[in-house]
């Protein structure tokens, strides 16, 4: 331990605590831009300084060691005016319209800036312009970008995709595509890592909000909305309500608030997809087609751009089977459409997400097995607490409802989905009965999910045959897996990968909650969701059984190949 | 008001003639690889603000090329936008009508032809050439890129071993450059910015001092598995041992194919001992040689009949060639074949076999102003000569040799006799030396940045002469493997930037590095040739061996850096050192070591070090 003093009061923090972690602390605040704990801690806005009785010049508090004795000033004359100017010349390169910025309210320029009291504004205004393909996924407006560089370090050193660089010298240095490209010419997997820890609007996700808007003005379109299983776990974050009111059942009734004609649950056809992908791998295994690389898990869209770009000679290990996200969309224009009497392009389906990738993924062209597009748009969690905020919903004052049926059943497998390794733990439940034609204890595979290492492996015996699994997520962790299996260093036979640190719950899509990394503890939401209810095995949903008995027939059967299969080698990037 | 007034320096006058000094440091300390345009717009700035207003051409023309220049710059810039710069800058260097106009014109104009491709970049593709802002300075200057502000801060943190280990990562020989290192690291240390640049040989010397014998390997650690490959190196000095080195760790097995005595090419057979003692080159080499399984084959020359470059082809996976450069550069003048002439690689070869010629009562004079000819010089002092003279065709100034390696030359006794070039050797009538005449240099034009010298009318002198070492640069031996099939241009061996010969695809597997392909360089130029030849090797033969981060580096700990003087190296008293070939400089005090290592502004840390490029962990 090391004792110091930090604005004349004593404390004591364990060796190489940083200044800024260690006021923290001590509920001490130091205003601070651009640091992100262990992600970037470069002192380059410079807003964190404090002074430190004995030397002439500021330090910054996100990279400076406490010492013994040090004594901290984070308010002195000295560090405040120089605080202040540092933000203030930070805005002078920045596009501050807040109004028409998604991030007013939850942007980090803004707070600091309110919170010191800018008022006046001594420079000149020297603001780059925005220019960007605003139809792709992800947006960024150089016109909001404070060069923090924490996109950068996201991206190289957790992501490791490298697509964000330092662009021009100088004065001019900025943050580009790496070499000046286009961003569809670059390995981009659309993760949004680089969004959700953006701490202005300079990284954004395309707004498809007004198409929703639109459709629900339609009166000859029905508008159905589906909810992914880690939507549940964070759309209440922002709209100041609990978990507890969180749930998904007031989801639903948000949903209906705003005008959504059925409400239906992603997680039903997770279990949808446990059954085909389930099947499909028992089906590979056996006919010894896994002997050489597994079988990959296929319902990240980040993940399946990722192997098609970085990974090519691995594209034909992943599971056929569409995501959960497109088989759902696939079922309602074809097995709900046929229940509704309607023609399928009468049905507009909203599908709601923590990613956004799944923006890519809806617009592949060849996911219209059923005719029509399979989900017509997707709106991340930050698109639905926006719509609900437009909306004028109080949502704390409605009553919780339940989703529609019959696609509104999902067992405790479907909503482990959204976090990392519950794909593989549910198709394992399935897969199971599919060889022993008995339930194992639901808890028999919880050895999958981990939070931490490189990738996690494990080893399952079912009825003789030894499994080799490994669950990796975080593109970092996967690219390191995807080069160890294909030097055939390592052998599985099945393996879940997702794209984004802890699955789908730390999701692209997620709602932006400052310098704190929530995917653990939501998608433990998800395992104790899980945990709770006694429909825990896919193949025992009362929909799934209805909907292979009333029209799909049965796994990997010939509708289930037309409708809920695909070819991602024929995916354009 | 009187009639005349004699000026006084007004405080005005001092702050910006201060300020000038600043930006002059500023200017040398600047970082390496700007954007060239970027430089040069800003440069037009300062420019223009020295115009005093009168002419056209400078008032009007300087601010408006450095428009040009932004425009590019910006992005909105072409091709015509390059052609109108050259044509403006043409004409302001046409018809300024004072240097102030014409001479930042042609500043302009130098860059313009000189970052050619940075411009057409700009214009085309509105992208930036330069390769990125390099972090810090005095790695990035290192031929072998030595982690400097690493070492530094080990040996500021009393961990002298782990300075060295740190040292080996990317220069096997960290006791050979503290002394004798040309530290090109030092050149644009960002210290320059506030008042000097670090001495960072000084600093390395201290932890050699006080390392102790640091094996290659700490408890527990060992080479690479053997790769059951076999590489040859024809040459045992700097460059070959340093290949030697990391090849060894990598689990090759390696053999050094040395045609002299002993190991150490040029460190021992050009560098005098009282820059570089033997018994610490003997230590640092045998060391280096237990990297791993590295056998030595002593006076053995490759390339001639008996061993022909092809059969150590057929015999190994991989061969380097770094035979150094060791023949000698002849005068061509009348009488130089007389006794009493010799080459400077003669002399120095035979001092570093320990067969000193005994130069009693003998005057010397030495050719040359390179670090050699300053070797020469201050050996035949050593030698007991009478008086030594060294004739140099150019001005001190002008001399290649460091400038602390003259200023040493010359209070150890040595007489320098600048502009003054070979004429002839008087022969006496026994066939020796009597005297060399040389005829007197003034000096001329500045041609590729030199100024040249040129003939003067006065008449030539006569330097009485028993004794006359002729240093005026080294050849390289390469005809032997140019008749193998070896590309070889001006003498040198042509190999490319990942050090494999030419033609690369005839001559695969076979690579060369340090002098013999460079031409006469310096130490660190010849381990980074060896260092770069490890890893492509390694890489030829299919493997990736990284060579990784040994030790862990202290982070700073903030604290006050006043502007303060650079600690210099102490030498031993002149009239003492003079009658020994025995070191000559003295370590820093512990004291002085704190103060200079604190001085290190740890650019690895701060900056855009703590971002990016601040560190290499693995290579």
């Amino acid at each position: 331990m090391v004792k110091a003093k930090i604005n004349g009061k004593e404390i004591q923090v364990p060796e190489g605590t940083t200044i800024l972690e260690a006021a923290k602390l001590n509920h001490i605040t130091i205003p601070h831009l651009c640091y992100l704990k262990e992600v970037n801690e470069i002192g380059a806005c410079r807003v964190c300084v404090v002074e430190i009785a004995g030397l002439d010049r500021l330090v910054s508090s996100c990279n400076t060691v406490v010492q013994e004795g040090m004594e901290i000033l984070t308010n002195s004359p000295k560090a405040r005016q120089a605080r202040k100017v540092n933000v203030e010349l930070i805005l002078s390169q920045h596009h501050a319209r807040c109004v028409e910025c998604v991030r007013s309210g939850n942007c980090e320029l803004q707070k600091v800036a309110n919170d010191l009291n800018v008022k006046d504004f001594p420079y000149h205004e020297d603001i780059p312009e925005f220019d960007w393909d605003k139809s792709f996924p992800l947006i960024r407006n150089d016109s909001k970008c404070i060069k923090c560089m924490r996109c950068v370090q996201v991206c190289d050193n957790i992501q490791c995709m490298h697509v964000w660089d330092i662009a021009k010298t100088g004065r001019r240095t900025t943050v580009d595509v790496r070499g000046g490209k286009d961003i569809r010419d670059v390995n981009c997997t659309v993760c949004g890592q680089c969004i959700t820890h953006c701490p202005v609007g300079a990284l954004t996700a395309r707004d498809d909000t007004q198409k929703v808007l639109d459709a629900l003005a339609d009166p000859d379109k029905i508008v159905i909305a589906s909810v992914a299983p880690a939507v549940r776990t964070s759309w209440g974050e922002k709209l100041g309500l609990t978990h507890e009111e969180a749930n998904q059942n007031r989801l639903v009734s948000a949903l209906r608030e705003i005008g959504f004609d059925y409400v239906f649950d992603t997680d039903f056809s997770a279990d949808l997809t446990i059954m085909e992908e389930g099947s499909e791998f028992i089906d590979r295994l056996t006919k010894g087609e896994l002997k050489e690389y597994p079988m990959f898990t296929s319902c990240c869209p980040g993940w399946v751009r990722f192997i098609k770009m970085e990974f090519p000679e691995l594209v034909p290990q992943l599971s056929s089977a569409k995501s959960p996200q497109q088989m759902f969309g696939a079922i309602i224009k074809s097995w709900y459409a046929q229940i509704l009497g309607v023609p399928a392009d009468k049905i507009y389906n909203v599908s709601f997400m923590p990613c956004t990738a799944k923006k890519y993924e809806c617009d592949v062209s060849c996911m219209d097995s059923s005719g029509a597009r399979d989900i017509d748009v997707v709106l991340t969690v930050r698109e639905l607490d926006r719509l609900i905020k437009s909306e004028g919903i109080d949502v704390k004052a409605l009553d919780e409802a339940e989703f529609d049926m019959p696609l509104g059943v999902a067992s405790g497998a479907g909503h482990i989905f959204g976090t990392t390794g519950g794909v593989m733990e549910a198709a394992l439940r399935t897969a199971y009965n599919l060889v022993t034609g008995k339930n194992p204890d639901p808890d028999a595979f919880r050895d999958v999910r981990d939070y931490n290492g490189v990738w996690k492996e494990t080893k399952f015996e079912i009825n003789g045959i030894e499994l080799k699994i490994a669950v990796a997520h975080g593109l970092g962790n996967i690219r390191k897996l995807c080069e160890a299996i294909r030097d055939k260093k390592v052998h599985y036979d099945f393996v879940e990968c997702m794209a984004c640190p802890t699955g789908c719950a730390g999701g692209g899509g997620q709602p932006i909650c400052e310098g704190e990394e929530l995917g653990q503890s939501r998608g433990s939401i998800l395992l104790n969701l899980d945990k709770s209810m006694k429909l825990r095995f896919s193949h025992e949903n009362p929909s799934i059984v209805q909907c292979y008995k009333e029209y799909l027939g049965k796994p990997l059967g010939e509708k289930s190949h037309h409708l809920l299969h695909t070819d991602q080698s024929k995916w354009e990037l | 008001m009187s009639r005349l007034v004699v000026r006084s320096e007004t405080e005005i006058q001092a702050t910006a003639d201060s300020l000038h000094a600043d930006l002059e440091r500023r200017v040398v300390g600047a970082p390496p690889d700007l954007c060239p345009l970027d430089l040069a717009s800003s440069y037009l700035k300062v420019c223009s603000s020295q115009t005093c207003g009168k002419c056209v051409p400078c008032r009007v023309g300087l601010p408006q090329l450095e428009r040009l220049i932004d425009d590019l710059i910006d992005g909105k810039g072409n091709c015509e936008t390059v052609k109108e710069i050259e044509k403006t800058a043409e004409s302001i260097s046409l018809s300024a009508d004072c240097a102030i106009g014409y001479e930042a014109a042609n500043m302009v104009l130098k860059g313009v032809k000189g970052f050619h491709d940075d411009y057409v970049a700009h214009a085309e593709g509105h992208q930036c050439k330069a390769e990125g802002f390099n972090a810090v300075p005095c790695v990035a200057l290192c031929p072998a890129h030595v982690d400097i502000p690493g070492y530094i801060a080990l040996v500021n943190a009393g961990r002298y071993a782990d300075a060295v280990r740190l040292i080996r990562k990317d220069n096997p020989f960290p006791s050979v450059c503290a002394m004798v290192c040309e530290h090109p690291c030092e050149h644009k240390c960002r210290r320059r910015m506030v008042d000097d640049a670090i001495n960072i040989r000084g600093l390395k010397l201290y932890a050699i001092d006080h390392s102790g014998h640091v094996p290659v390997y700490r408890e527990g650690e060992k080479p690479a598995p053997a790769t059951g490959k076999k590489v040859a190196i024809i040459g045992g000095g700097p460059s070959g041992i340093s290949a030697a080195y990391y090849l060894g760790m990598m689990g090759h097995s390696v053999e050094i194919f040395e045609q002299r005595k002993h190991l150490g090419g040029m460190l021992r057979y050009g560098i005098p001992s009282y820059r570089l003692p033997r018994e610490v080159l003997q230590e640092e080499i045998d060391t280096l040689l237990t990297s791993g399984d590295i056998k030595v084959h002593m006076e053995v020359s490759i390339g001639g009949k008996d061993h022909p470059l092809s059969e150590l082809r057929k015999n190994f996976d991989a061969v380097y060639i770094a035979i150094g450069a060791h023949t000698d550069k002849s005068l061509r003048i009348e009488g130089e074949k007389a006794e009493g002439v010799m080459s400077a690689v003669t002399l120095l070869r035979r001092i570093g076999d320990e067969d000193f010629p005994d130069f009693t009562g003998k005057k010397v004079v030495v050719v040359g102003g390179g670090n050699v000819a300053m070797d020469c010089a201050r050996s035949s002092l050593r030698l007991n000569a009478e008086k030594v003279t060294l004739a140099y065709r150019r001005r001190k100034d002008d001399m290649t040799a460091l400038k602390e390696e003259v200023e040493a030359t010359e209070v150890e006794g040595c007489e320098i006799l600048e502009l003054a070039a070979p004429l002839k050797v008087e022969v006496g009538e026994d066939g020796k030396a009597k005297a060399l005449w040389v005829k007197q240099q003034m000096i001329s034009n500045i041609k590729g940045g030199r100024p040249a010298p040129k003939d003067a009318t006065a008449e030539p002198i006569r330097l009485e002469a028993d004794i006359i070492v002729v240093a005026i640069g080294q050849g390289i031996d390469s005809h032997n493997f140019e008749e193998s099939g070896v590309a070889v241009k001006w003498g040198c061996i042509q190999a490319l930037e990942s050090e494999e010969v030419l033609p690369a695809e005839e001559m695969k597997g076979v690579f060369s590095g340090g002098d013999c392909v460079s031409g006469p360089a310096t130490v660190i130029r010849a381990i980074a040739a060896g260092k770069v030849a490890a890893a492509n090797i390694d890489e030829y033969l299919g493997f990736n061996h990284p060579v990784e981060l040994p030790v862990e580096i202290p982070e700073p700990i903030p604290h006050n850096r006043p502007a303060c003087g650079r600690v210099k190296m102490r030498e031993r008293p002149i009239d003492e050192r003079v009658h020994d070939f025995k070191l000559v400089e003295k370590g820093m005090t512990e004291e002085e070591m704190k103060q200079e290592s604190n001085r290190c502004l740890r650019c690895d840390y701060y900056g855009f070090g703590k971002f990016r490029e601040g560190r290499e962990v693995k290579w």
